[in-house]
C-alpha cells in the first residue's frame, strides 16, 4: 500500500490538500461506516425488541442471542465444524473436478463441445430438486452432502478456468511452438498461469457457494434427521421455538460465509499481487 | 571486421510463396525473396500487404498454400527467434525468467541458462532489472526483454514484426541504434517487418517494399549507405535521400491500390 501521507517539507496546494483529505477520509470510512451502521441496526433491533415487548420466541434481543452463543457455544461450533468439514471438502473437490475438467476440455474442443452443455444442466437445475434422487441412489450420508456442495460450487471453477485457459495471448502460444514446447509445457508454463486470476475468481464465488450447497444439503437431507450440522440445529430449533439458538445458528453461517470470502480473497491478493492488474491499486 | 552486410551466402528463399486464407483472402501472391546470411532486411509496406503473414511462413508458423519456403543450410527451428509487435512477456514472471522461457522449453536449467542471461541482460542495457516485473518497466525496456527473449537462443535468423510501432520516438531512436549494434556485434540476420520508411532505411541494408491486394513483393532497394549508422547518419542529406527514394516507391506501391492502407491491421 502507497502511503497517503504527504512527506514533511512539501507544500502543497489547496487542491492537493483536499484530495489527500479526502482520501485519508476514505480509507477511514471504508471500515468505519459499515462497522457503524451495523451497530445502529443492533441497537435499533434491540430497540424495538423492547419498545414493543415483542417475546424471545418470536424474536429475540440481540443479547440475548449472545448470551445463546455462549451458552450452547459446545453444540453449536460442534455443528459448524460439521459444516464446514462438508463445505471445505466440497470446495476442494469443486476445485479438483472444475480444473480436472477445465484442463481436459482445453486439450481437446471435441471434449468441450461434448461436456460442456451438461455442466450448465447440472448448474442451473436447483439442487433442492436434485436432492431426491441423491438420497435414493447415494448411501452414505457424508457423501450425500459431498455431492450437493460439489454439484453447487464447482460450476464456477469450470467455467471460468475454462475461460482463462483459452484466453491467453496468441503471440505467446506462437513463442511456445517456435521453442518446440510440448502440450505439457505450454499447459503448465503457459495456460495455468494465465488462467490463475480466472480461476481464482472463481474460486471466490464457489467458496460461498459450497458453504450454501452444504447447508442446504444438510436442510434437505436433515428432514430425516441424520445430520447434525448447522442446519439441522436450525430445523430442530425452529421446532422448539427456540429463536435465540436460530438466530445464533444463523449468525454463526454468515460469519463463515463472511471469514471465507476474506480468506479468499485475501489468498487471491497475495498470489496476484505481483502481476495482475486487478491487485493494483487504483490510482487516480 | 567485414563491413558489408548481406555478402554472406544465401540463408533462405521463399519461391513463388502464395498464402491464401480460408476465408478467401490472398495474403501473398508470388512472392520470391532471398535473404543472405548477415543481411538486415526490411518488409515496408501499407497495413494489410502480407508482412506479418510473411514472417509466420519464414517462422514455420503458418505453412505456404502455395510455392515453397526453403532453408539452404541445414537449421534447427531453434535457429529462428521472433520479436512480437507487443512485448508479449509472461506477466507473471520477472524479466530473468522471461528471457530464461525459451532455453528453458528446450530443458536448460537456471543455472545452465544464467551466464548466457546475464550477458544479454547486458547487452540490451538492463542489467539490475533482472528481479523486475514486466508491468513495473516501461514500454522501451519492455521491448527490450522481449528482444533479450528473442536472441537467447543464439537464433540465426530474428524476425522482428513492427517491433517499435507502439513506442515513443525517442525511445525508438535508441532501440534502433541498440538493435544495430547488437545485430553487428552478433552477426545474425535479421527479417524486419515495419511501415516507417524513415526506419527501414536507417537499419537495412536492403528494403522490400510491398504492395497489398493481393500482398506481393513490389521492388527490392539496397541501402547503400555503410555501418556503422549511429545518430549522425540521422541527420546526413545522404539518409534524406534514401528515405525520399524510398518513399516515392512506398507511394508507388500503394497508388497501384488506393484505398489498401484503409485496412486497419
Ligand atoms: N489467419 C487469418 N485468416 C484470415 N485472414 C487473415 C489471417 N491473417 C491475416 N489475414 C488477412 O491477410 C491480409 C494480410 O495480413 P497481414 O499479413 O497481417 O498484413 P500486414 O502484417 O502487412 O498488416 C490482411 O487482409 C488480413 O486481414
Ligand atoms: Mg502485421
Amino acid at each position: 500500500m502507497t502511503a497517503i501521507e504527504a512527506r514533511p517539507g512539501i507544500v502543497l496546494d489547496a487542491e492537493e490538500r483536499r484530495r489527500l483529505r479526502g482520501a485519508r477520509a476514505e480509507r477511514i470510512g471504508r471500515w468505519v461506516l459499515p462497522v457503524a451502521i451495523m451497530i445502529l441496526a443492533i441497537g435499533l433491533w434491540d430497540r424495538i425488541c423492547v419498545w414493543n415487548e415483542i417475546p424471545q420466541y418470536i424474536l429475540p434481543r440481540p443479547g440475548v442471542v449472545l448470551q445463546t452463543l455462549w451458552k450452547d457455544a459446545v453444540l453449536l461450533f460442534g455443528s459448524l465444524m460439521v459444516t464446514l468439514r462438508i463445505t471445505f471438502l466440497g470446495l476442494a473437490l469443486a476445485v479438483a473436478g472444475g480444473v480436472g475438467l477445465a484442463v481436459l476440455f482445453t486439450q481437446s474442443k471435441w471434449v468441450e463441445m461434448s461436456l460442456f452443455p451438461f455442466a450448465i444442466v447440472l448448474q442451473v437445475t436447483p439442487i433442492v430438486a436434485i436432492f431426491p434422487l441423491i438420497n435414493i441412489y447415494v448411501d452414505n450420508q457424508t457423501a450425500k452432502l459431498l455431492l450437493c456442495s460439489w454439484i453447487v460450487a464447482f460450476f464456477p471453477i469450470l467455467s471460468n478456468t475454462t475461460l482463462g485457459l483459452n484466453s491467453v495471448d496468441r503471440n505467446l502460444i506462437d513463442l511456445f511452438k517456435l521453442n518446440g514446447a510440448t502440450r505439457w509445457q505450454q499447459l503448465w508454463h503457459l495456460r495455468l498461469p494465465a488462467a490463475m486470476p480466472y480461476f481464482l475468481g472463481g474460486l471466490k464465488i464457489a467458496g460461498g457457494l459450497s458453504l450454501i450447497g452444504a447447508v442446504v444439503a444438510e436442510f434437505v437431507a436433515g428432514a430425516g434427521g441424520q445430520s447434525s450440522g448447522l442446519a439441522s440445529r436450525i430445523i430442530e430449533a425452529g421446532y422448539r421455538l427456540n429463536a435465540p439458538r436460530l438466530f445464533a445458528a444463523l449468525f454463526l453461517i454468515s460469519v463463515t460465509g463472511i471469514v471465507i470470502f476474506l480468506v479468499l480473497t485475501l489468498v487471491s491478493h497475495l498470489i496476484l499481487r505481483r502481476w495482475h492488474e486487478s491487485a493494483l491499486r487504483q490510482e487516480r | 571486421m567485414v563491413d558489408d552486410p548481406g555478402s554472406g551466402a544465401p540463408l533462405l528463399s521463399l519461391r513463388s510463396v502464395g498464402k491464401t486464407f480460408s476465408n478467401g483472402v490472398a495474403a501473398l501472391d508470388d512472392v520470391s525473396l532471398t535473404i543472405g546470411e548477415g543481411d538486415f532486411i526490411s518488409l515496408l509496406g501499407p497495413s494489410g500487404c502480407g508482412k506479418s503473414t510473411a514472417l509466420r511462413l519464414i517462422a514455420g508458423l503458418s505453412s505456404p498454400t502455395i510455392g515453397t519456403v526453403e532453408w539452404h543450410k541445414q537449421l534447427g527451428s531453434d535457429c529462428v527467434g521472433f520479436v512480437f509487435q507487443e512485448p508479449t512477456l509472461l506477466p507473471w514472471a520477472n524479466v530473468f525468467d522471461n528471457i530464461w522461457l525459451p532455453l528453458r522449453l528446450k530443458g536448460m536449467s537456471r543455472r545452465q541458462a544464467e551466464p548466457a542471461i546475464r550477458d544479454l541482460l547486458d547487452r540490451v542495457r538492463l542489467s539490475g532489472f533482472d528481479k523486475a516485473m514486466p508491468r513495473e518497466l516501461s514500454g522501451g525496456m519492455k521491448m527490450r526483454v522481449s528482444i533479450a527473449r528473442g536472441l537467447v537462443t543464439r537464433p540465426r535468423l530474428l524476425l522482428m514484426d513492427e517491433p517499435f510501432a507502439a513506442l515513443d520516438e525517442i525511445t525508438r531512436f535508441r532501440l534502433n541504434t541498440d538493435l544495430l549494434e547488437l545485430w553487428r556485434e552478433e552477426r545474425f540476420t535479421v527479417v524486419f517487418v515495419t511501415h516507417s520508411v524513415f526506419e527501414s532505411v536507417f537499419l537495412s541494408n536492403r528494403v522490400v517494399v510491398m504492395a497489398a491486394r493481393p500482398g506481393r513483393v513490389f521492388r527490392e532497394l539496397d541501402v547503400a549507405a555503410p555501418y556503422p549508422r549511429g545518430e549522425p547518419f540521422r541527420t546526413s542529406p545522404e539518409y534524406a535521400a534514401l528515405c525520399r527514394e524510398t518513399s516515392d516507391v512506398l507511394g508507388e506501391a500503394i497508388h497501384l491500390n488506393p484505398g489498401a492502407g484503409d485496412d486497419g491491421h
